[in-house]
């Protein structure tokens, strides 16, 4: 069977940078944080207490009051980006067979606030059941593919992708396949996640997984630095519209960047920890690589995982130097988490949408708050420290690791006719 | 209007988002104020808590329109 070319047609996003896709891009080449004190609840009891939160959503700006009230903020998030999206890419509806356009979404948890504002209620009463009966429709991870379907009249695929925080890598290399193997010309794809809330806090909390870095939050997220100390919880959503190349070039489409390759694996390791020698990391990459056809030589930036945990970091480098050997040295590698901290499901999403702003745009966006070298760490690599960087972008490599040991990554280069 | 009827319109405008001046009497949840069936049942429990009553199911299946849920109350509401 002979594979159709994938490319991407539009974006959408919603994050802790801003709150559309340039505003974003803005964000990531200008090295602004997204962090701050947490506004959604009362966190002076949690031992984080700060965020990246998206900032000035008002939900009505998308749907009414009604609609708003029946869904949770995952999917009104998911909403707003796919609406940015579907205009980007110029989509008419009514001109195009909606049998065969889809929705594929990523988020890692779904309606976290939902379930625990429902349970609490639950909890405070006599044992007598008083659940909203919205409760589980609100809830479920998939219900976001759902709603967009909805609002569409989209009746391809239509199901979300769920691996913790390679959710929607995940979800976007099934979209990228179904294109390719020719069962749906357009597919809605991208990730959501809002788990800035008590449960989502206090749970990683526990954890130890979270930056407490309560006395600057706008350092917080300091991928590979000595200090860094966990994670920064970050929520929003981004949504890429793929579409198979001759259905772009039918319609006239803009093209931002064509899908090379897609590549997953399992750590097989640990529920949480991610193998100390990155084999699950080197696994994904490395079919990613060979899905696109690519040497290694291909890849001019890897937007890393890169989370700012203390392991996590070390196990990623020494998979990238591994694989890539002298080309890992010539590369440019960057965390964008420094700034939008980590958006769990929804973090392959905006960080694919980084890669496809940095190949269409030649910029590399910085790993920002970089203070002292970590000695563990071969500091010989370029990883783009605190200011962007110009340089010819070819292809990018965006790496995601979930809980789970699920690795996911995706290979975007430029578009040739 | 009596403070049940009022305090009820004022339920249904806000969980169903529609006009002040389509909840009559005679206007049916679901063929008029567009409601579905889950709308339907979040109402009812929405009416449970406003008046503390518990409105058992084989009830609630009579309670379609805004004065059939008015006057269940008015009768099952003691104050």
């Amino acid at each position: 069977m002979e594979l159709k070319r994938v490319v991407v047609t539009g974006l959408g996003a919603l994050t802790p940078l801003g709150n559309t896709v340039s505003a974003y891009w803005d964000g990531l080449v200008n090295g602004v944080s997204g962090a701050a004190p947490i506004t959604h609840f009362d966190a002076s009891k949690f031992k984080t207490q700060f965020a990246c939160e998206v900032k000035g959503f008002d939900p009505h700006d998308f749907m009414d009051r009604k609609e708003a009230r029946k869904v949770d903020p995952f999917v009104q998030y998911a909403i707003a980006s796919t609406d940015e999206a579907v205009k980007d890419a110029e989509l008419q509806f009514d001109q195009l067979d909606t049998n065969r356009i889809g929705v594929i979404w990523g988020s890692g948890i779904g309606g976290l606030k939902t379930f625990l504002d429902e349970v609490a209620t639950y909890a405070k009463g006599d044992g007598t059941p008083r659940f909203n009966p919205f409760f589980i429709p609100k809830m479920l991870v998939d219900i976001a593919p759902g709603h967009i379907s909805m609002r569409h009249g989209l009746r391809g695929p239509n199901f979300s992708a769920v691996s913790a925080c390679a959710s929607s890598t995940n979800a976007m290399i099934d979209a990228f396949n179904y294109i390719r193997m020719g069962m749906a010309d357009i597919i809605i794809t991208g990730g959501s996640e809002a788990t800035v809330n008590e449960a989502g806090i206090g749970g990683f909390n526990a954890m130890h997984a979270l930056s407490t870095r309560n006395d600057d939050p706008t350092t917080a997220s300091r991928p590979f630095d000595k200090d860094r100390d966990g994670f920064v919880s970050g929520e929003g959503s981004g949504a890429i519209i793929l579409e198979s190349l001759e259905h772009a070039l039918a319609r006239g489409a803009k093209i931002y960047a064509e899908v090379a390759g897609g590549g997953m694996s399992a750590d097989a390791y640990h529920i949480t920890a991610s193998h100390p020698e990155g084999l699950g990391a080197k696994l994904a990459m490395s079919k990613a690589i060979a899905d696109a056809k690519f040497n290694y030589t291909d890849i001019d930036y890897i937007n890393v995982h890169g989370t700012s945990t203390p392991v996590g970091d070390i196990s990623e480098t020494k998979a990238i130097i591994d694989l890539f050997g002298e080309q890992a040295y010539r590369l440019n590698i960057s965390s964008t988490k420094s700034m939008t901290g980590h958006l769990l499901g929804a973090a392959g999403a905006i960080e694919a949408i980084a890669s496809i702003l940095s190949v269409k745009n030649d910029i590399v966006p910085p790993t920002i708050n970089h203070f002292n070298d970590d000695p563990q760490i071969d500091n010989n690599l370029n990883f783009t420290f605190n200011t962007a960087q110009r340089r010819v972008v070819n292809a990018a490599l965006s790496n995601t690791f979930g809980f789970g040991g699920h690795n996911a990554s995706i290979i975007v280069k430029k578009y040739h006719a | 209007m009596s403070d049940i009827a009022s305090r009820v319109k004022a339920i249904i405008v806000e969980k169903l988002g529609v006009d002040e001046n389509e909840v009559t009497p005679e206007a049916s949840f679901t063929n008029d104020l567009g409601a579905d069936s889950l709308d339907t049942v979040e109402l009812i429990m929405e009416f449970e808590k406003e008046f503390n009553v518990a409105i058992p199911d084989d009830q609630a299946e009579n309670i379609s329109t805004v004065g059939q849920a008015i006057s269940y109350l008015e009768k099952n509401v003691s104050n």
